[in-house]
């Protein structure tokens, strides 16, 4: 199965990326678009025979270990 | 008994050279070259965790090199109570394995930052015993992602068990800036509750030669050995 974890700066946490696309797409006329914050998208294959706790399990523990750094980011799996 | 010392490359490496050479000038003692995937290191005093790009700074600047093979002996060399000092992807290096506290993100203005900079010792401890208060060291930056951040609580606890070792001020250039990088409260370098680990993001050894500008980075080695 094919998952896709979604990790982002904290919103506490200054994102200078987002503040400059928004500058940009503002002055293209976007004038509608605000608070825009750049994340990162990682997608792996896992074996469909995992169970749900086993992939939970996993990607928590993968998360932890290297892909999140938890003082400054948080993540979601998206479904 | 002569001092000794290590300086780890990671792939990606840039300033383990300069460190090198700034370890054998200074202490005048054995220095290794260790690389990453060794799975060992020498008993010394001290180990650099160098400035560069290790891995690219791919996921986040440290983020791989914290897992490379070698940092099991250097997470032991530091609760050995031996010196650790990481410069620049070196700190960064160090947040990630969580033997400093906080974290590096991406400089305040967007810019990547290669200029001289100007720091004070705030807190004493044993890499800065030989800088004078309020001295002012012209020490170089050359970074992207320099902006220390942590948490009110972690900071409160910084303060309280005198940790900054360093922070940004201004200097004797008149466009020098009292915080480069927007670090909270300038911080331009930590240490760990114990004073054995220090990590900074200026270059003190690309500050010590005669052939550059200024030779303050001269201070830290110094007050290690003496």
């Amino acid at each position: 199965m094919r998952i896709k974890i979604l990790i982002r700066l904290k919103s506490q946490i200054l994102e200078p990326q987002g503040k400059v696309i928004e500058q940009s797409l503002n002055n293209l006329g976007f004038n509608e678009f605000n608070n825009i914050r750049q994340g990162k998208l990682i997608e792996l294959d896992l074996p469909d025979n995992l169970s749900k706790e086993e992939k939970e399990q996993k990607i928590d523990s993968a998360c932890k270990k290297l892909l999140v750094n938890d003082i400054i980011e948080e993540y979601e799996v998206l479904g | 008994m002569s001092f000794k010392s290590a300086v780890i490359t990671f792939p990606g490496s840039n300033c383990d050279r300069d460190a090198l050479c700034y370890l054998q000038d200074l202490t005048k003692g054995v220095v290794y070259n260790i690389w990453h995937e060794e799975a060992s290191l020498p008993q010394v005093d001290l180990v650099i965790l160098p400035g560069g790009f290790s891995f690219g700074d791919y996921l986040r600047s440290g983020a791989m090199a914290s897992k490379s093979k070698i940092i099991n002996d250097v997470i032991k060399h530091a609760n050995d109570n031996r010196y650790l000092l990481g410069i620049c992807n070196g700190f960064q290096i160090l947040t990630e394995i969580g033997l400093l506290e906080g974290a590096l993100i991406q400089n305040k203005n967007l810019k990547f930052l290669g200029k001289n900079c100007f720091i004070k010792k705030k807190f004493k401890n044993n890499f800065n015993l030989s800088i004078k208060e309020d001295q002012v060291l012209q020490i170089p930056v050359a970074h992207n992602e320099g902006n220390f951040y942590c948490d009110n609580e972690t900071l409160k606890s910084l303060k309280n068990n005198e940790q900054i070792a360093f922070e940004y001020c201004k200097g004797e250039f008149s466009n020098s800036e009292e915080n480069i990088n927007g670090s909270i409260e300038a911080i331009a370098g930590i240490t760990n509750k114990k004073k054995n680990i220090l990590g900074m993001m200026p270059h003190p050894e690309r500050a010590y030669s005669d052939f550059h500008p200024s030779q303050d980075g001269k201070l830290i080695i110094e007050s290690l050995i003496t």
